[in-house]
């Protein structure tokens, strides 16, 4: 199409073509041969050209369906939700069903302090586990054990980490004779977070080359003493990054919660208690018969995404750090 | 630390005891829990404050016999040591022997800079600060990157990455980092086998001030390299052991640098010294 010269060349080939089968294809070649052999010019018409053509029309529509439910459910939850974004919204409790006004503040409030709970258990172990297969594992039986144990963690659904809490803390009744409550629903989410933040602690830490190691070692530093003050700070940057977007997923979660944390109409009222979240506010709001609820799901939809998405952009933020 | 450093004025005479410093007395290493030997029945006696080089061909365990000094080799798996390494009459792999006590006495400076990601004067300070330093740590900082040579292209900017020194510079401060311990001994594996000349030149120049205050054992491929720096010169070369496959490493000839360069007992060290294999 760029090439105004080849354009003679191709309405010739264009005409040869229907005779051209495929006995004779060496023979119209012969003949097309003197006109375009010479020429340097591509020939759209060419079999290699057509099928280059039409797989990259295919990669394109394929790369343009999997943005589309991105984009789409960004601009929905824009729309619908977006416009509805106040003060009001964000600080007050939602209304009682068939009254009007009110907001999403307790969930939101909720929503953090469940990601807050299930972070200060999942970053500790977490991290403590990556190291231990980084930098104590002798690549042993035990150490691929985990290994394995973490793949298959990270693929468990997780309305079965939500189940088993509910079995181990919620129906058991172990925290002051609690049943739920927004320490069971961080321990939920927790369980969630633990894969990722295990395996980008464990490959952040076997990036950092080995001769730093021998460095340190070698001006004395004991394992303790190289590991907190130089092979971590080093690998600080996966390892924050692979922590971020753990709880970017985590907070996003709903069916663990249901069975652990709850729903509360009611502002927080301590960690051993039922709690709000924005994800259960809107599994329970958004089939109510009343436009004031479903409203109030669609705005707790926009909060939601946009949390997530700016700790997304955090955690590419964060990896893209240079380190000093 | 003054009281190892006895200065000894006498003439060298190889088996005075009170100025060795590391001894080897039949050391044999391998890897793969002893599957593959890699050097064999070595003994040698390192005398203080003076440089000895080791040189000889690839794989012939020189580097592997370094490591032993200082115990580096405990972080490769499978690596086993039988003999005795005896630092100052004290057997470095004794059980009660404590590895971390062991390397803040004897540094070591490896073959590629690497520098910690920190600043050049956090290079510096995080050695000594570990080892329980209560001094002025500026001036700490300041003399130890003068005995590397340092100082002066990097007064300027202590507040930078250490990565922000050119190649040879780097190995500078982890010589200056290695300094900064105080160890009685460094030990430096091809130290400049990564540099330029002019590199090359600095860190020797920077070797010669360092042996009147340490000991210092440098592996090197460049035979002008030692004959420029040590003291004593210690060649290993591959032989054949019998009832064993493969080539091993052992300990060939040692003895002052003059001898083993101009005088060798040993046809494989002439050879190998007139640049005739390896």
């Amino acid at each position: 199409m760029y090439w105004p010269n080849g354009l003679s060349v191709v309405s010739a080939f264009v005409t040869l073509e229907p005779d051209m089968t495929t006995s004779s294809f060496s023979a119209s070649n012969q003949r097309l041969g003197d006109a375009a052999k010479s020429s340097l010019h591509r020939r759209p018409n060419l079999p290699r050209n057509r099928w280059n053509a039409l797989f990259t029309l295919l990669a394109a529509l394929f790369a343009a369906i999997v943005v589309l439910p991105l984009v789409l459910v960004l601009v929905y939850v824009v729309i619908k939700g977006g416009s509805m974004m106040s003060l009001k919204m964000l600080t007050e409790l939602p209304p009682a069903p068939g009254m009007t006004g009110g907001g999403i503040g307790n969930a939101i409030l909720g929503t953090l302090v469940v990601s807050l709970v299930a972070a200060l258990i999942a970053i500790p172990v977490g991290v403590g586990g990556g190291i231990y297969l980084a930098e104590y594992s002798k690549s042993g039986a035990f150490a691929s054990f985990v290994r394995f144990g973490t793949n298959v963690l990270s693929g468990v659904p997780s309305i079965i980490c939500g189940v088993f809490i509910y079995g181990l803390i919620v129906a058991t009744r172990i925290f002051f004779d609690q049943s739920y409550s927004a320490m069971a629903g961080g321990m939920a989410l927790s369980v969630l977070m633990l894969p990722t933040i295990i395996k980008t602690t464990d490959e952040g830490l076997k990036l950092v080359p080995q001769e730093l190691r021998w460095g340190a070692i070698g001006v004395g530093a004991s394992k303790f003493v190289t590991i907190t003050s130089i092979t971590l700070p080093t690998a600080m940057k996966p390892i924050a990054t692979g922590i971020v977007l753990s709880i970017a997923r985590a907070s996003g979660e709903t069916a663990p919660l249901i069975f652990t944390a709850l729903f509360s109409p009611f502002w927080p009222e301590g960690l051993f208690s039922p709690i709000a979240s924005m994800s259960v506010l809107i599994y329970n709001f958004a089939i109510m018969p009343y436009d004031v609820q479903i409203a109030l799901a669609w705005a707790t939809s926009f909060v939601l995404v946009m949390m997530i998405l700016v700790m997304n952009i955090f955690a590419r933020y964060l990896g893209s750090l240079n380190r000093n | 630390m003054t009281t190892s450093m006895n200065p000894s004025s006498r003439p060298q005479s190889a088996s005075a005891a009170p100025d060795t410093c590391l001894s080897l007395e039949n050391v044999s290493i391998s890897y793969g829990n002893g599957k593959n030997v890699a050097v064999n029945n070595v003994f040698m006696e390192i005398p203080k404050g003076k440089v000895t080089a080791f040189i000889g061909p690839s794989g012939c365990g020189k580097s592997t016999v370094l490591r032993a000094l200082n115990r580096m080799n405990d972080l490769i798996e499978g690596c086993g040591l039988t003999g005795r390494v005896l630092f100052d009459g004290q057997d470095l792999y004794d059980k009660r022997v404590d590895p971390v006590e062991v390397r803040r006495r004897i540094g070591m400076v490896f073959q590629k800079p690497n520098p910690f990601p920190k600043s050049i004067y956090e290079n510096i300070a995080f050695g000594a600060r570990i080892n329980g330093f209560q001094g002025d740590m500026d001036e700490l900082v300041e003399t130890s990157l003068r005995k590397a040579a340092l100082w002066d292209e990097a007064k300027d900017k202590l507040k930078e990455s250490g990565f922000s020194l050119s190649g040879g510079q780097q190995q500078r401060l982890c010589i200056a980092r290695t300094i900064a311990v105080e160890p009685e001994v460094i030990l430096m594996d091809e130290p400049c086998s990564a540099l330029d000349p002019i590199s090359t030149l600095k860190i020797e120049e920077t070797m010669h001030e360092l042996k009147k205050t340490f000991t210092i054992v440098i592996v090197t491929h460049n035979m002008q390299q030692a004959t420029r720096v040590s003291d004593l010169t210690g060649f290993f070369n591959v032989t054949n052991m019998p009832d064993y496959e493969g080539k091993v490493g052992c300990l060939e000839e040692f003895g002052e640098t003059e001898r083993i360069f101009n005088s060798p007992a040993q046809q494989a060290t002439q050879d190998y010294v007139s640049g005739r294999f390896g």
